[in-house]
Order: structure tokens, then sequence, then C-alpha cells
């Protein structure tokens, strides 16, 4: 297929769906410290806390998309990149791994389609065995899984080191003698030497600097095209996902409140939270101008506003949103969206 | 013209560390109007932070100001006595940090910190101190003030903290402030407040504002000029639009290519290739030799920084003019 087929088919968004999320919720119960169990058993009212990190979330990403994954800290992208990936069992609802269940104890193929997604984190080098060479942190986790053998380990770990951009004269050594850029490399090869087909990257460029982040995000596009991937991208700057994503999702306080192709997203948000989110980013186009200013602070995922949690700092707030909470519904073709003003034309 | 707020030239800072001498700040030379802002950017070690640290005589050892002048109104700070300088400092000269608890005293009530700062450079009773306090977080949009200044600084979010930082950096309205990354960590929302407050200042105000960064957009959107770092030397600096619309050299043009923007979504960013070089051994020649698209033999020597147009300095033998060579 050609190059701008399948991009017209992945803006349609009818490829295969690789992942469908239903009605996906995580709850933390957050404990409670010394002098609050003193206090209960002294008899006052008082109960752990509940965070609803990720609260029923429906999604489905499609075979080949980049689905970008936005919001603010402790909105949940996080949590929800985790239960993605199978690494954090939900609270409730079910994920659909190319059809299979992946909550399903016995479905033998469950565990094959867990290492068919892999993640990749924000801090390369909290994630990476210090004690390990590099070739080990790459080659070993294939070894095992039967990927690739023993006699074939040496050129199978060079490969993939030169994939990831990686000079396999530098597999005997260890992860504190690479820089940040490279380290996320070595994060990336190892992640990939599995043969995934989906990658969930949690903040993966987040801590490095503009000209490595440059670097990092290209070999992303490059490998997404090479091996025919599929991504869940997470992360806090608009501007990077607005660089890579198809499809972009956006988070506050647990919820979705938007979901639309990347376009639409930027071209024309619906929802009032998406659009406050664009107008606070800083663009190295504009030039001394008036920052756009969203009123009030993120309220504590401890205890959301209820109703609409945006309605505390929606410029559009009614009666109606401090009460009831809006439904993710179709607003346009391909753009859902939750907010009441929908309803009112 | 009047005389600058501030004006550094040929800032030296070195560190004398047991692994050699790391040339944090190497000749570096600006100067910044009252009431302007100026963005100096650059990648995590290129000096901007122990730039700021010696215009506020910050720097401890085993580092030092080795060479220059940090003109303030004319008074030469690098050679001024400690004493003299912590009379200047949080009176007319402020810093603000990425962290806030930089500035804030965790175990001391936010009014107790802010009266303190005032009484300490100013004598006013008790009570116009408070007001005082009470005035200047309202200013930076911090809602019911007075129920606020009685909290400590962990019953604050992380804008907040920063918020309050920053009305403390206030409190004497000074002539200058170095703003050291102050939103970087903080959400985009929360950012943008911050942003709109301190544009807002710095119109009023008179305030001449340094405001360090490593990201582009913000200096774009909120400076009026901006110096670009590099490997501990300012590599180019000039008017906002002009430095950001026709970089003139190779780093800022590669920079400016690899921020991710709406023109160019789904393409390969022009990266520049290779990573910064260790500050401990820096090679002779142009310290961006071994990532520049276009070294010559020139280059094995050090370029020194030149004014190509007024106001516009530029450190590059070979600095990009033509538009044709942007297009390629
Ligand atoms: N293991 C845990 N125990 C208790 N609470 C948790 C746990 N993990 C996450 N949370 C809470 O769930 C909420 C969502 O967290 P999450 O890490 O998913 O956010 P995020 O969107 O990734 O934020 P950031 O942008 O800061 O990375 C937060 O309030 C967080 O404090
Ligand atoms: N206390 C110190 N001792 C030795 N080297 C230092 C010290 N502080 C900073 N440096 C070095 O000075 C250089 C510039 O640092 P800095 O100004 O913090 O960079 P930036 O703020 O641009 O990220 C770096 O190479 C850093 O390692
Ligand atoms: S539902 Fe109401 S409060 Fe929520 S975003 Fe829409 S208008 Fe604003
Ligand atoms: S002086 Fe030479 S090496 Fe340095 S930036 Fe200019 S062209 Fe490149
Ligand atoms: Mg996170
Ligand atoms: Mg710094």
């Amino acid at each position: 297929m050609s190059e701008a087929m399948t991009a017209a088919r992945r803006a349609l968004g009818d490829g295969e769906p690789m992942v469908e999320l239903r009605g996906i919720s995580r709850r933390f119960e957050k404990k409670l410290d010394f002098a609050g169990r003193i206090a209960k058993r002294l008899g006052a009212n008082i109960r752990e806390e509940i965070v609803h990190a990720v609260d029923n979330v429906d999604l489905t990403i499609r075979k080949g998309e980049v689905v970008g994954l936005v919001g603010e800290s402790g909105c949940g992208k996080s949590t929800l990149g985790r239960v993605v990936a199978g690494i954090l069992p939900p609270s409730d609802g079910r994920i659909l791994r190319n059809g299979i269940d992946l909550l399903d104890r016995n479905a033998t193929d469950a565990r094959e389609m867990k290492l068919r997604t892999q993640m990749i984190f924000q801090d390369p080098y909290a994630s990476l065995n210090p004690r390990m060479k590099v070739a080990d942190i790459v080659g070993e986790a294939p070894l095992v899984h039967g990927i690739t053998t023993r006699g074939g380990y040496d050129s199978y770990v060079d490969e993939q080191m030169r994939r990831a951009g990686l000079d396999p004269v530098f597999k005997r050594r260890y992860p504190h003698q690479f820089s940040g850029g490279q380290r996320q490399r070595i994060g990336i090869a190892r992640a990939l030497a599995v043969k995934p087909d989906f990658i969930v990257c949690d903040e993966a460029v987040a801590a490095l600097d503009v000209s490595i982040q440059a670097q990092i995000l290209n070999l992303f596009i490059r490998l997404r095209s090479e091996l025919d991937l599929t991504y869940l991208f997470i992360s806090h700057d608009l501007g990077v996902v607005e660089h890579i994503s198809d499809r972009v999702v956006i988070m506050y306080l647990g919820r979705v409140v938007e979901e639309a192709s990347s376009e639409t997203v930027f071209a024309s948000p619906n929802h009032p939270y998406t659009q406050s989110l664009l107008a606070s980013v800083p663009r190295i186009e504009s030039r001394k101008r008036a920052f756009a200013v969203v009123k009030g602070e993120i309220p504590s995922p401890l205890n959301p506003p209820p109703g609409c949690h945006f309605h505390p700092r929606c410029p559009h707030a009614m009666e109606r949103c401090r009460v009831e909470k809006p439904e993710l519904k179709e607003v346009a073709p391909g753009q859902r969206s939750a907010c009441h003003l929908n309803d009112a034309a | 013209m009047a005389t600058p707020t501030l004006e550094v030239r040929n800032l030296r800072t070195h560190f004398f560390t047991r692994a050699g001498v790391v040339k944090a700040v190497d000749d570096v030379s600006f100067s910044i109007e009252r009431g302007k802002v100026l963005g100096l950017v650059g990648e995590s070690g290129s000096g901007k932070t122990v730039t700021g640290f010696s215009v506020l005589g910050l720097v401890d050892p085993p580092g030092r100001i080795v060479g220059g002048s940090i003109l303030f109104q004319g008074r030469d700070l690098a050679k001024m006595s400690e004493a003299e300088m912590r009379d200047l400092r949080g009176n007319r000269i402020a810093m603000i940090f990425q962290d806030p608890m930089m500035t804030l005293n965790p175990v001391l009530r936010v009014d107790t910190q802010m009266i303190e700062t005032v009484l300490a450079h100013k004598k006013v009773s008790r009570e116009e101190a408070r007001q005082r306090a009470r005035d200047t977080l309202g200013m930076v949009g911090i809602p019911s003030p007075d129920e606020r200044l009685k909290s400590y600084p962990h019953q604050f979010s992380g804008g907040m903290r920063q918020r309050v930082a920053i009305a403390i950096a206030l409190l004497h309205e000074p002539d200058l402030i170095v703003a050291d990354e102050p939103t970087t960590a903080l959400d985009v929302t929360i950012q943008g407040q911050i942003l709109a407050e301190v544009q807002k200042l710095a119109s009023t105000t008179g305030t001449a504002l340094i405001w360090i960064t490593h990201d582009l957009s913000v200096v774009a959107g909120l400076a009026d000029d901006i110096a670009v770092m590099y490997a501990g030397r300012i590599v180019e600096q000039g008017a906002v639009s002009e430095v950001l619309d026709a970089p003139l050299h190779p780093y800022t043009y590669g920079l400016i290519g690899s921020v991710p923007s709406r023109n160019k979504r789904g393409e390969p960013l022009r990266q520049i290739p290779g990573m910064t070089p260790s500050l401990l051994n820096i090679q002779p020649g142009c310290a961006f030799r071994t990532r520049c698209p276009r070294p010559t033999q020139a280059c094995l020597v050090e370029p020194e920084i030149r004014e190509l147009a007024p106001g516009r300095d530029v450190r590059c033998f070979h600095p990009m003019s033509e538009p044709a060579e942007r297009a390629a």
C-alpha cells in the first residue's frame, strides 16, 4: 500500500483494532498516615482515601496508528498507559488485545500478547539495570523467549543496537557510561528486541534536551514505518504530541474529555479544557504576546469536583455542569467530546 | 541612551575541580535595559545557571569568577564585598529558582518569611510589612492572600509555591530579576498563568528580567531579546524576532529546527547530530565544530563573537545569511 493511502486509512481510523479498552477504571487506596490511623482508632470518622486515577475510560487504538495521550500531571496518563501495557491490572473493565481478553487467565495467548506490547519510560536510567552490560540488557529477554539463540545472540544484539542508533562497539559498557539520549536508545533497543507490534511510550522524550529530543523523535518516526509499529504516545508536551500523533486523546482528572485526529484537535478543539490547554501552550511562532490564562488550579484527584470535573475552571460552566457528569459523545465524524455545551444547540 | 540596568562584559566563571578546570562561563557579554526581558536559552550544561549565579554573586568554591565585569546600574558587582552584595540581593536584585524551596523556608509560615524579607531592607512597621506582603501575593495571582499568608509552604501546590517565591522576589520592586527555569516543572496551564503575571509586571514596574530557560517557545512569547548559549559561550544574540525568524548561527538554526511545531507534523525534525561536548576538555577551535554542518579549516580556531548588524551578535566564521542556505 502506498504511503498516502496508509495515511488516509489511518486518518479515517478504519484499521483493525489493536487494543480496545472498555470501561477501564483504576483506583488506588491512599493509606492513612500514622496520625490518621491513631485518630481512626480513637473513633474519628476518617476513612482511607480513594484516588480515582482512571475513571471509566473507553478507548480503541487501531493497527498502525500513533495515538497521543495528553493531560496535566496527575490526570492518569501513566496509570492508563500501564493498564494498556498489561503491567497494571485495572479495578474495572476489559482490555482486548487483537480481540483476546488480556485479563482472562485461561487465555493462553494473553502472555504472548503482553510480550508483544512493550513500554518505554521517561527515565531510562531508572529502568535499566545498572549492573548489566548493554548487550545483556538488550539480549536477555529475546534469549529467554526464544526469539534468538545462543549462537545468534551476538549478531542479534548488534542488529538491535544499530537499529536504535547505538554503535555495537559499546555493547560491553554499562548504562552509566552513556548520555541521557543514548540511554533512551538502549531502552528502545531493549523494547524492540522482543519484536513487539505495540509500544507504549510514557514521557519518553521528556527528560531530554531539545536537540536530543529531536533525534529520539526522529528515531520513533523511522521505526514506526520500518517495523509497522503502533504507538500510544503519552506526553504532557502538546508540541511533541501534535508532531508525532495521528490521533489525540485528552485526559482531565482521570477521564477522557476529548478525542479526535491531530488535525481536528489542534485546529478545532471542542472541549473547553482542550481549548484552554491549547491557549496556554507557548509557541515558537508567537512573538511578545499576552499569555492566555486559564483560571484556577488542577483539583486534587482525591477529591474531584462533582459533575464535570472541569467546571470550577471552565469559563462556560452552567448549573448542570456542577451536578451531572457529561458523557463522551461524537460531536463530528471522528471527534468525541464530553461537554454539556454540545447538547445545548 | 540611558545606562542599561545590567551590563555583563566578558564574564568568565570557572570551576577548579579535581578532574580539571570546567569553563562553565567563558567570555559572556550581554546587556539589558529597564523594563526589558532577556531570554537566556541553551541546553543543559551550557552555563545558563552559572551565568545567573555569577550575576547574583552566588558562585561557591570550587567555582570562581575569573574575569570580566558585571555592571549593575554602572557599579561593578564582581568587585563588591560580600556585605555590599547581600544588601543588593533580595532588595535591588532578586533571583527566582526552578525549585521554589530554594527561596522558601519549609518550617516558617509564609507571612513570617515575607515580613522578615520586607523588614530586612526597609524601615517600616510590621503592619506595613504585612500589608506589602499581602499586596504582593495578590499581584502574582494568589487568591485570598490574607488566608494564604498564614500557611506553611507545604500546604501549597507546586504552582502556588512558585508564585509565593516570585512574590518574595518582588517585595522590594527590584530593578533586576534573574529567573532560572521558574516554570519548567509546572503544568502548562499554571505556567501560562505565571508567564502572564510576569509579563504584566515587567511592563508596569520597569523591572529588567533575565529569563533562563531551555524552552525556545517560552522565550518567543515572553522576551524582547534572546541570547543563545552553547558550551559556556553566547553564540548568538539579538532581538527575539530576528534571531528566531532568521538565525545566523548554525546551532541556533539547528535548535529551532529541533522544536516540534505545527508546520512540520509527522515529518522527521531537522536534527543536530551528536551531543554537547563536556566542558572539562573542550577541544580548541569552535566548540560546535563536531556537530556543525558547515565547518572549515578556519573553525579550528576559536571564533570571536562579532556584531554582524546593529544589536546582532554571532560567534561563527560562516554565519548563515543567504535565505537559500536555510532552505537547504
Ligand atoms: N501506586 C499508586 N498509589 C496511589 N496513588 C497513585 C498510584 N499511582 C498513581 N496514583 C495517583 O493516581 C493519579 C494519576 O497518576 P498518574 O501517574 O497516572 O498521572 P500522570 O497523568 O501520569 O501524571 P504525570 O504527568 O505527573 O506523570 C495521581 O493522583 C496519582 O497520585
Ligand atoms: N559546583 C560545580 N562544580 C563543578 N562544575 C559545575 C558546578 N556547577 C556547575 N558546573 C558545571 O558548569 C557547567 C554549566 O552548568 P550550568 O550553568 O548549571 O548549566 P545550565 O544551567 O545551562 O544547565 C556544567 O558543565 C556544569 O557541570
Ligand atoms: S460540561 Fe460544563 S463545565 Fe464541563 S467543560 Fe462543558 S461547559 Fe465546561
Ligand atoms: S565557526 Fe565553523 S564550526 Fe563553528 S558554528 Fe561556525 S561554521 Fe560551524
Ligand atoms: Mg506520568
Ligand atoms: Mg540550569
